[in-house]
């Protein structure tokens, strides 16, 4: 599964960041870094809560879980 | 659970609906909402909304998504006008609805200033048909623009006026704005954000009259005798929760619906967003009783997790979060996580004497219990998950001194990077 970011909507809250921390990070500037765009197993539950709670729903997911 | 029925089409009622749909349920389900929009972004209708070229489309979603994918009977226009929880209905005009769990979603109502319905140049920000109307009177050749109350939104309006290059003026009864939701001292620190963009602030003033010509705003007199010449007032002086139709209802009702740590209400009967008033038990020991939210990440975030305990009770637990808001004013944005409450505040990096950029935190029983950002936007998220994770304040301190170590590290790279180039 992997994370698709809309850039033009992310503002650089960083709510993903506060969910998921390993997969997110706003940079001093406000830019959003993804560290990772594959989402493993693990982080699966974490990184749901994160593209829910985008307050200007910039994330999606998109493909299968990797087994 | 056969039929599920939401109160308030907006971002809680929304959220209900989908979360319940993602989850697989396949009972009946309703939303109803006052207005006649489809379910819409309230936050940009004080931001973007006023200060863009061309308007930004607010809704959500397309009308097709809650026929099609979401498959939610949309009952919209007619405000929900009683609850029976006894025999489990809703009336809507003349429709009774039937329901075996409930989300109550009604989100709050603008106040206003008694005395100013229906006077032309006088506006509140809390709906579309609001940010249409005002859009339109902050560029009819206005060139004043007046906002009562110094609170996010009367902020971020007076903010918009200056871009659009108006003269602007806020009048705030409190000595020190938002003093309630962020404490004295970043009060004072945000209120320097507004004089340095040459917006005008008066604290500590009541205003005793709306004086009007022909129908129309024309000045504001205080209470000690001052007339403030206008030629839009901007009413920004809080939200009531709108649980009027819930009167007689037997839902305990005290500045929200109040309800238990699993957003319950009534049996079957769960709350979420700016109406609903529950124990976050995340600090029920500093800030003991229950807490009522108007920001739209919880609002999203009870939306979902009120359907799924309506749908099935059994599965409901309780319902705790780390407060989030954000407020956008002139070319920066301030952050705030978690509650204002506690005994000590520090500024844990930049300077907040002339309003930022700085991050702030709060302490309270020992612990981090709030940040505040204005322009740092990488800095409050790192100390939200410690508040959620009920972390020390020499663990906050901790962090902080490691973002500056960060901060100088990267400062110091980027002025490498320079000095190769030059
Ligand atoms: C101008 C503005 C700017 C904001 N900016 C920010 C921001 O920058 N950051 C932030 O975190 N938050 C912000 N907020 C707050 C955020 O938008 C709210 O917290 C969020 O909208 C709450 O959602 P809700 O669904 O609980 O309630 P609401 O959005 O208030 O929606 C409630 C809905 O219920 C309907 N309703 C009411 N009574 C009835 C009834 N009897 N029957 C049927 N329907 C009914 C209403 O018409 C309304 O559509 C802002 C709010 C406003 C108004
Ligand atoms: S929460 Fe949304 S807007 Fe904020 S940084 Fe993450 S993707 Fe961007």
């Amino acid at each position: 599964m992997r994370i698709v970011v809309d850039w033009d909507k992310c503002t650089g809250m960083g709510m993903c960041e506060s969910l998921a921390p390993d997969v997110f990070e706003v940079d001093d500037d406000g830019s959003l870094i993804l560290h990772t765009e594959e989402v493993s197993q693990d982080q699966e539950a974490e990184v749901r809560e994160a593209v829910a709670a985008c307050p200007t729903e910039a994330l999606s997911l998109e493909g299968p879980i990797d087994a | 659970m056969t039929h599920l029925v939401v109160v308030g089409a907006s971002l809680a009622g929304l959220r209900a609906v989908e979360a319940v749909r993602r989850d697989g349920f396949d009972g009946e389900v309703t939303l109803i909402g006052a207005e006649e929009h489809l379910p819409y972004d309230r936050p940009p209708l004080s931001k973007e909304y006023l200060a863009a070229e061309e308007c930004p489309d607010p809704r959500y979603r397309e009308e097709e998504t809650f026929a099609g994918d979401l498959d939610v009977e949309l009952l919209l226009g007619t405000p929900a006008s009683a609850l029976d929880t006894a025999a489990r209905t809703v009336t809507v005009g003349d429709r009774t609805v039937s329901y075996d769990g409930l989300v109550i979603a009604t989100g709050a109502h603008a106040r206003t200033l008694p005395g100013t319905e229906g006077l032309e140049g006088v506006h509140t920000v809390r709906t579309l048909d609001d940010a249409i109307a005002l859009r339109a009177a902050l560029r009819g050749g206005t060139s004043r623009l007046t906002v009562v109350g110094a609170g996010f939104i009367g902020s971020e309006v007076a903010s918009v006026g200056r871009r659009l290059g108006l003269e602007v003026t806020i009048l705030e009864a409190l000595e020190t704005p938002l003093a309630r939701a962020v404490g004295e001292r970043m009060g004072r620190a945000l209120t320097h954000l507004h004089r340095r963009h040459g917006t005008e602030v008066h604290t500590g003033v009541a205003v005793e009259e709306v004086v009007s010509r022909d129908g129309r705003v024309r000045a504001v007199r205080l209470g000690d005798g001052t007339e403030i010449t206008t030629d839009v007032l901007v009413v920004g002086i809080g939200a009531r929760p709108a649980t009027d139709w819930l009167e007689g209802s037997g839902l305990t009702l005290d500045d929200g619906v109040v309800a238990d740590e699993t957003l319950a209400a009534a049996p079957g009967v769960y709350v979420a967003g700016d109406v609903a008033r529950w124990p976050n038990a995340l600090f029920t020991d500093v800030a003991p009783g229950t807490m009522r939210l108007e920001h739209w990440t919880s609002a999203a975030d009870q939306g979902g997790r009120a359907a799924r305990h309506a749908v099935d009770p059994a599965s409901a637990r309780p319902y705790e979060t780390v407060p989030y808001f954000w407020s956008d004013w002139y070319d920066g944005r301030v952050q705030f996580v978690g509650i204002a409450a506690g005994d000590h505040v520090e500024v844990v990096a930049g300077d907040d004497a002339e309003g930022g950029p700085f991050t702030a935190i709060y302490r309270a029983g020992g612990r981090i219990v709030g940040a505040l950002a204005v322009d740092m936007p990488a800095e409050v998220m790192k100390y939200r998950r410690l508040i959620g994770a009920r972390k020390s304040w020499d663990d906050a301190l901790e962090l902080a001194e490691q973002r500056r170590q960060q901060r100088a590290e990267k400062a110091r790279q980027a002025a490498e990077q320079q000095g190769a180039s030059a």
